[in-house]
């Protein structure tokens, strides 16, 4: 390559780490459930869009102030995942997980049609109270964008969070137990059941600051939702169940997929942004299909 | 009520293998059939036809899709994109090489079947969510090289425009010769999965969708008959594209995209898991679905929406009664229409002397 220019390139792997970070934080979310409840949420992308649309909403349409919205929003999640733990989730305890991942897509569809039918369509502009102008960082002029900072330290903020809750706190013990299995940490005395609405409205609390993240940086519709696609490839290249794996494989993503559209885009005609974490992630089930950090898991009759 | 089913002895091998052994079961496809095949396409409109034509269409698609979900239990959510294959390839070999319908459709669902086989490879190794998501990623991939293909897309906004089929040297250019058509498809579609699930292929998979490992065990090579389930699927998939594909007379990935993957997915869980009535209930009711609620918003949608956005309201409304409809079916009735159908069904057999 003739024309390589650390600079560019530079630029590319920092904006990657950043935005790999804001996707961990959507992660995040389906993390937790997944450790906690066994459950697989292929709503997430949803959830972050009906969180951004609500802040939206409230701000646009009924003027209030941005941390109201946020304060609304992150309520509206919190009661409507604990309602849908109880209506739809556990009842389906113990069904197969099949079962259980075709009902969070056709969560994932209602939520689809639900934002825009009581929010309405259109596209809204979710601007947080910061300077968007550009960050140049050294004489090779590296581009950062202001919210993608933000949106990585917050990332990082609460992957911190939860990570100590996970490691340090008691309710995050009593939930790592509740993911290991049902049946004893209910023998030791354990709310099994509150601690699988606790990991449903954490999952809510997370996503609706994903909405608001992503929501400033791309502008709040349905489109919003798509983010959500982004979750798997991060997932499966971390491992399910690792916190530090959502870290890990959210940057990988960020940067490989930023690489892509930087080097492959102008040599094919675009798009492979979309599809070279999925193709990333389709070597790593082959050869490692626990990710990099996830447990494997052995199976008996 | 109408029959007993005491009486009826089977005297041969055949005829407890029947598909239908009781002459009530008999009557009623005949009767069935002949409501559809002669006096159904008489007396409905073309537009009523065309909606008859998108569910047989579907019929076949489900079809595809109930055998790798419902009865091997391998989830896949790229059931679009094995179409959208079988509705490129069929669509190149008609335009470029001027193939007939009958060489055509098959060669659309063998290049989806090879393609299903090359993402069931993985299902050896993962299952579950992890299967769920390679699906989707090829999903996602097979959308992405297609449309970045101009070889295979045609170029000009991915889509390539196909003639109407030509049987017997009569070009299917009515609504109603299109209907006889793609009928037929799915009849043949019908009978050939009803013989399947029966026999060794078919109970193959049905032990591996209740417990792989014990299935491996007993003698089953569970690599060798999820890779017939994928490629069956596929194939399925595949002719139900280019039969798609025939019948808007264009080959275009926007029919193909994953919304129309989890349509196929709904059709089978609100039919009912491992059952071929089932996927017919589910084909007509997910097909029927939006044209009952345009028809219901084009009468009373003025009254509460603002007509200017009626349509956007519309397909809204669509999606939020159709995530509601799946879960509702998941958590309530997992096994479906089909399961309503034969409670109906076994309430009135004994009906009225139910003691």
């Amino acid at each position: 390559m003739a024309d390589f220019h650390w600079g560019f390139f530079l630029e590319l792997v920092v904006s990657g780490v950043l935005i790999g970070l804001m996707y961990s934080l959507i992660a995040l979310g389906f993390v937790l459930i997944y450790k906690s409840t066994d459950a697989i949420n292929f709503a997430q992308g949803e959830f972050v869009m009906i969180a951004g649309i609500i802040v939206g909403a409230c701000m646009a349409s009924y003027g209030l102030p941005l941390w109201l919205a946020i304060a609304l929003s992150v309520g509206f999640m919190v009661v409507f995942n604990v309602g849908l733990e109880r209506t739809v989730l556990r009842p389906m305890i113990g069904r197969p997980i099949v079962a259980i991942i075709m009902a969070t897509i056709g969560l994932a569809a209602l939520l689809r049609g639900a934002g825009p039918f009581f929010f309405g369509s259109g596209t809204r502009a979710l601007n947080l109270p910061i300077d968007d102008a550009p960050i140049i960082i050294g004489d090779h002029f590296i581009y950062l964008n202001p919210i993608h900072l933000l949106g990585a330290v917050a990332a990082v903020l609460f992957l911190l969070g939860f990570g100590w809750f996970f490691l340090k706190s008691r309710k995050g013990v009593a939930m790592r137990a509740v993911a290991d299995s049902h049946q004893v940490s209910m023998a030791m005395g354990i709310n099994v059941q509150r601690y699988f609405a606790l990991a449903w409205v954490m999952a809510g609390v997370v996503a609706a600051l994903g909405g608001v993240i992503w929501g400033s940086l791309l502008g709040v519709d349905t489109q919003l939702a798509v983010i959500g696609l982004k979750v798997f490839p991060v997932v499966i290249l971390g491992g399910l169940d690792s916190i530090v794996g959502v870290i890990v494989g959210g940057i990988i993503v960020g940067v490989v997929e930023n690489l892509a559209a930087g080097y492959l885009d102008p040599m094919v005609g675009g798009g492979t942004k979309d599809f070279t974490p999925y193709v990333l992630m389709i070597l790593m089930l082959m050869f490692k299909p626990y990710g990099l950090f996830g447990k494997p898991i052995i199976e008996r009759i | 009520m109408f029959h007993r089913e005491s009486g009826y002895y089977k005297t041969t091998y055949k005829g407890d293998m029947a598909l239908y052994p009781l002459p009530v079961g008999r009557w009623s496809v005949a009767l069935i059939g002949v409501l559809f095949l002669v006096i159904v396409p008489l007396f409905l409109d073309p537009y009523y036809l065309s909606i008859l034509c998108l569910i047989a269409i579907a019929i076949v698609g489900a079809l595809g899709l109930n055998i790798l979900l419902g009865y091997t239990g391998q989830i896949s959510i790229g059931h679009a994109a094995f179409m959208s294959v079988g509705a490129y390839t069929a669509a190149n070999l008609i335009t470029k090489l001027d193939w007939p319908f009958w060489l055509a459709v098959p060669s659309g669902g063998i290049m989806a079947a090879a393609i299903g086989v090359l993402v069931g490879i993985p299902s050896l190794r993962i299952k579950g969510l992890y299967l769920a998501i390679a699906t989707l990623a090829a999903q996602f991939i097979i959308e992405w090289v297609i449309n970045h293909t101009p070889a295979i897309s045609g170029g000009v906004q991915a889509s390539i425009e196909v003639p109407r089929p030509v049987v017997f040297g009569e070009t299917l250019d009515r609504e109603i010769e299109l209907y006889y058509f793609l009928m037929a498809f799915a009849v043949i579609a019908i009978v050939a999965t009803m013989n399947l699930v029966r026999s060794r292929v078919g109970r193959a998979f049905i032990a591996i969708r209740d417990q792989d490992i014990a299935a491996e065990i007993i003698g089953i090579n569970v690599f060798r008959y999820k890779l017939y389930a994928f490629a069956i699927s596929s194939f399925y998939a595949g002719v139900a594209g280019v039969l798609y594909t025939y019948y808007l007379s264009i080959a275009n990935y926007e029919q193909f995209l994953i919304v129309v993957s989890i349509d196929y997915l709904a059709m089978v869980i609100i039919g009912g898991l491992g059952s071929v009535l089932g996927s017919v209930f589910g084909a007509i009711f997910v097909t029927l679905l939006p044209v009952v609620i345009r028809i219901f918003m084009d009468t009373f949608g003025a009254f509460f929406f603002d007509p200017v956005i009626l349509a956007q309201v519309t397909a809204q409304f669509r999606l939020i009664l159709f995530g509601a409809l799946i879960m509702f079916f998941l958590v309530v009735e997992p096994e479906g229409l089909n399961r309503l159908w034969l409670n109906i069904r076994n309430y009135f057999r004994i009906w009225p002397f139910s003691y």
